[in-house]
Parts: C-alpha cells; structure tokens; sequence
C-alpha cells in the first residue's frame, strides 16, 4: 500500500489515517526522503493541527532538517562565488540547491546530499584548480573511477570541502556525453538567470530546471529518491502555470535540447501518479497519454514500481526485477553498448573495496 | 501491561516473531530479534517498560539479525536493521545486547531533530533533574549509575532529551551501559542491580548493562526540568567537590556535547541558552562514590 503517493494527492486523506497508517505512512516518507515536504504539505493544506503527536515528531524532524540545510544553502554559493568569482566563472546552481536559492516552491521541505553546479567545458579545469584552492577536494581516489569520470560523465568525481564537509557535484553538461540524447550545455548556460539577492549566483530558467529534473529522473538507475524527484517536477511543473504559452515554450524548448523523450515520461508519470495538470495539447504534442504500445507497457510496469518509497511495505514479486531493469536501462541510455560493456566487466573483475564503516558516531552516541 | 508480565517463553516468542512493542519515555519501539540467546537479559533489562498496543504508532521499528551466509555460522556476526536500513557494519554475535542499545541511540540521534540531543546523562529528584554530560571516561555513567541506586531517578545514561516548547526534559530510563572498572564497582555499590553478563571486547571495551530502577520506569513521564548541570570528573584520591561554572562556559559545554546542535541552528541555541539560564552549572570532581553521592544528595535538599 502506498500511502505516501495517496497523501500527496489528497491531503485532507490524514483524517482517516489510524495509528497503524501513519506508522506506516512515516516509514514511508523516510525511506522516500519525504518527511519534510510531506509536513510542508500539510501545512500549506491547513492540516497541521489535525497531525498527531507521534507522527507530527518525525515530520518535524524532517521538515528541521530541511530548513536549516536551506539556510546554509545560500552560505555556501557566496563560498562558490567568491572561489570562482575571480576567474569570471559563473556559479549556475542546479537541482535542490536551485530550487531553494531560487525560492521555488520545489525548495519545500527538500532534503538534498550534495550541492550541484554546471560550469562551462572549457573552464572545466580552471573551475577545479579554483575549487581546490579554496579547500575542495576530490572524493574519488580510485585510479580507474577518476579516468571514468574525466572520460565519460558529465560532472566531475565528487568534490568535499575539508572545512565545512559540504559535497559539491561541478558538471558541465545535465547528461553524460556518451548517452544517447545530447542536451547543448551552450544553450543551458545561455539561458540562465541570476537570483534576486545573490549577486553572481545563478540558476537554469524555469524551463530547464524542469527539463533536468526530467532528464535525470529517466536515466537514473537508482530508485531511492525517485519518488521525491517526481514530486520536484510535480511542483516545477505546477508553478509553470497553466498558462499556454509558457507550456509551449517548455515543449519548444525539451525539442531544442533534444529532450522531448524525458519531458514526454515526466508529463506522463506526474499526471498519473500525482495528478498534477497537464494542457491536453501538450501531452498530445509529446504523446505523454499514449495507451498503446508494449514499450509503454513495459515502462509503466517499470515506473509504477520504481516512484514508490523504497520500504517493504511497497514491493511485490516484480519489484527485485524492476530494480534490475531500471539499473539497465540507465546504463543503456547513458553508454553505447563497447563502453557499457567494458564498464560493466570491469567492475566485476574489479569490484570496489568495501568500506568498513565506523559504527555512526562511535565517539558520541553510545 | 508490562514486560515482565510476559512469560519467559511470550516474551522469546514475540521477540523471535512480530516483536515485543514497548515504551521508553516518549518512543515507543518494535524490538525483534532472530538472535534468541539475548531474550533473557532483554526482558529483565526492560522488566518494567509497559508493552504498548499491537496498532500503536511505533517509533522505531528495530531488529538484530544475525549475520549473512557463512557469517551465521562462521565467527558469527549479528545486524542491527531498523526498518530495512543497516546503519552499521556487523559485530561479533555475542555483542548483540550492546549493539541492540547503540543501535536505539542512533536512532534517536538520526531520527529526532524535534527535540535537542545532548549527550549526556540526566537523572532526577521529583521534578528536579541535574544533566551530566562529559566525555567518555570522565566517570559519567558510573556516576549516573551510582545515584540511580540511592534514590534519584534515571532519565537516561548516554542521551538527555529536551523539549524545544517547553524545555522539559524528557527521560527514556533504558538500560545504563557500564564500561570496564565501572562494572565491578557498581556491582560492589549496588549488588541489587540487575548487570547483563559482561561482554568483552567491544570498540568501548568490555560492556554490561544494568537495568534501570522500577521507580525511574514508573515515573519515567514525570514533567521535569533541569535545576542542575554538573560537569563530572573523575580523579584517583580527589576530594568530591563542586566548583561553580560561570554560564557561558556552561553553554558551551552544553552546545558542545549536544548532538543536533548544528542541525537545530536557531532553536538549538535558544534550547541550550534556556537550560544553562535555569540551572545552576558546576564542574564536578571525585573519587569515592559515597561522597559524590552526598554532594548530590546537598543539591537536592536546596532544590526544596
């Protein structure tokens, strides 16, 4: 059962929730990073005060969560500005860390690991050498994964600042160069906006921020944050409007940057799942509401199982194999076969040293 | 209901089947556990919990499970899994109880940014508590442990909670975990305490447990507030004596130890600044149990 997608799409539904369901409701939304949005949600819906003691406790603890990163979210693009500001390289913020600078309504209540930014390709090099100087530095040591990175994918490895232990992914374009779709960075930066407030510091326009939402959630091969990422693109796509223009300019623009596909499967599988509007002519134009087809069938059987919160509670006999094929089909779509090939043969004949994890906060807790 | 109503064989049956589900202080927990060899102290370690109703919000959903494949045979291991996540790498299987209790800290820590973390212990007189937090080694849980036994209630040995509304604290009176000499000398002081069977080599070396007080359990939802903060410290031939800390060294102690501090930001500060407002803040030095004891029991007759 999954109560999480039932609650977004209907709220005032916690009404009727008994213990037992928002015992369940909360283990959900924990394992699909929802705690804090579903509590912004409630809130917004005037629902709060019909939250009880028990699960309102981890929704608050979620929603704390979220707030304070927000606040140190700003704190840290001066930091990037000022490391980059130098070398006149725009800071251009992407996914979560956009979202809340730009105070989006897609900040909710998002919770995110890392800070993304796109650099142009030829100041790739320049941005690094910037970033070390000022005390980021890479998380990858491995010989094999660096090359892999610097030959195939779109950001560098991770990067951790010493100080502060904030985790900065820096790209130069939203999907690997080796994927099948080629979305022109050029454009995306062309395109950019500054942030009211935050001199230097800026984000996609609207539409692209949807269009990377959409690009990466249909080539991402894990399925942890699915869910919550459809719930960005649910708020991105609601805070577009419902004005005619502007959905033309998105599917005007998804053809521009060859990513018509990925807008198509994010029309599709919000209207479906969150209910979120979509101008009959625009999934018409993108063939989002298409019935037919074994590909689609195939794709739905996938998604709807894949955007549930990750929890037992959830998965049925099917779920181990869509794990299986979402993990395929997103190197399928990231690698031509030679290369998918080799990757894959070399992580089995090399598989990555497992870390043995400190007991958390062995020193404090315990 | 209360756990040590259960019969032995209820409790092992729950506890290796749909879990025993009891209440510490504000949490209520699912505890299940493919490891059986630990039922025993279990259910004296949490004797007078009550159990909470089958369709009850459950807080934290925990297990230990043993190791994987040959790990369940081989140098046997055991998992601490709550709700499908495993925070931490396996341990050796006879660290099972231990790992039960670290893994139920984490929880809180991971889980619970409503509230402010300390590390530290707290226990109470009435409505009167005192905070003791300290770095490992100080003498902190065998302090705590030692006023556990002569009247003061335990609110909780590793992790002291307090409201961000109100600024009570709030107790969970779970078991205190003793360390290496601290076990012989509790057993010495308090031979009526239940101590777990001891269990050597761990990352904090050897480890039992003891149960928390009847009293403490009972009255474990007693509305309290922190009247005291003392920083204890232990030292060979000291003489027990209380030295006052001015507020703001006492704020950093307390900010220092507090585990969310930096997640809470704003409310963490004015939670922090609250306590050390109302408490009268001390360092703490001893050596005998008795008179450190008699400190606390001076404290407590001013609070009246």
């Amino acid at each position: 059962m999954n109560l999480v997608l039932s609650v977004l799409r209907q709220p005032e539904s916690i009404r009727q929730l008994g213990p037992s369901e928002w015992d369940l409701l909360i283990r959900q939304c924990r394992h699909a990073n929802l705690l804090g949005r579903l509590y912004e949600r409630l809130r917004a819906a005037g629902l709060e005060a019909e939250i009880p003691d028990r699960p309102r406790n981890h929704l608050q603890s979620g929603a704390f969560m979220a707030e304070q990163q927000q606040f140190s979210i700003r704190r840290e693009a001066r930091f990037l500005r000022e490391a980059l500001a130098p070398y006149e390289i725009p800071v251009i913020l992407l996914k979560g860390a956009a979202y809340v600078a730009a105070g989006l309504p897609a900040a909710q209540g998002r919770l995110f690991a890392d800070v993304d930014i796109l650099v142009p390709h030829d100041r790739l090099g320049t941005a690094e050498s910037a970033l070390m100087l000022t005390g980021w530095q890479s998380t990858v040591s491995d010989a094999y994964d660096q090359r892999y990175y610097r030959r195939w994918m779109h950001e560098l490895p991770a990067m951790r600042h010493i100080f502060r232990g904030t985790t900065l992914d820096v790209h130069h374009t939203i999907l690997p160069p080796t994927a099948r779709l080629k979305p022109d960075a050029r454009l995306l930066i062309e395109a950019s906006v500054e942030i009211p407030g935050l001199p230097g510091v800026r984000t996609l326009s609207l539409q692209d921020l949807i269009l990377h939402s959409a690009s990466h959630l249909f080539h991402e091969g894990e399925p942890d944050n699915l869910l919550r990422d459809l719930t960005d693109l649910d708020m991105l796509l609601r805070h577009l409007g419902q004005d005619d223009t502007a959905w033309d300019g998105l599917a005007d623009r998804a053809e521009r940057l060859q990513l018509s596909g990925p807008l198509s499967l994010a029309l599709r599988y919000t209207a479906r799942l969150l209910a979120t509007p979509v101008p009959v002519r625009i999934s018409k134009r993108l063939g989002s509401d298409a019935t037919s087809g074994i590909g689609r069938h195939l794709l739905d059987q996938l998604y709807d199982r894949m955007l549930r919160p990750q929890h037992p509670s959830t998965a049925d006999g099917f779920t181990p194999l869509a794990r299986k094929a979402l993990y395929i089909r997103a190197h399928w779509l990231r690698m031509p076969p030679l290369l998918l090939a080799y990757h894959l043969a070399h992580k089995a004949l090399f598989p990555p040293a497992q870390e043995a994890l400190p007991a958390m906060d062995d020193k404090k807790a315990a | 209901m209360k756990v040590s109503e259960l019969s032995r064989e209820s409790f092992r049956a729950r506890l290796g089947g749909e879990g025993v589900r009891l209440a510490a202080g504000p949490f209520n927990c699912r505890l299940q556990s493919g490891v059986s060899e630990i039922a025993d102290e279990l259910a004296h370690l949490y004797a007078h919990h009550p159990l909470i109703d089958d369709s009850a919000f459950v807080d934290f959903h925990v297990a230990i499970q043993p190791g994987h494949g040959l790990r369940r045979w081989v140098r046997p291991q055991a998992r601490f899994v709550v709700d499908a996540i495993e925070p931490f790498t396996p341990l050796p299987r006879d660290q099972s109880l231990p790992m039960l209790e670290w893994g139920l800290n984490w929880c809180i820590t991971a889980y619970s940014q409503h509230i402010l973390v300390i590390h530290a212990a707290s226990v109470a007189r009435g409505r009167h508590a005192a905070i003791l937090p300290a770095p490992p080694g100080s003498g902190k849980s065998t302090l705590c442990a030692a006023l556990v036994n002569r009247g003061w209630r335990l609110l909780s040995d590793e992790l002291t909670l307090i409201r961000l509304d109100t600024g009570e604290l709030m107790g969970l009176a779970r078991p205190v975990s003793l360390k290496n000499a601290s076990i012989d000398i509790i057993r010495d002081y308090a031979p009526e305490a239940f101590l777990t069977r001891p269990v050597r080599d761990t990352s904090k070396g050897t480890v039992a447990l003891m149960a928390p007080t009847q009293t403490s359990v009972e009255a474990v939802n007693t509305p309290t507030r922190a009247t005291w903060m003392v920083l204890p410290r232990y030292r060979a031939g000291a003489e027990a004596r209380l030295t006052p800390m001015g507020s703001g060294a006492a704020f950093l102690q307390l900010a220092d130890n507090a585990m969310n501090y930096h997640i809470l930001g704003a409310r963490g500060f004015a939670a922090v600044g609250r306590t050390v407002d109302q408490c009268r803040n001390y360092s703490f030095e001893y050596s005998r149990l008795d008179d450190a004891i008699a400190v606390f029991e001076r404290l407590a007759e001013d609070a009246k």
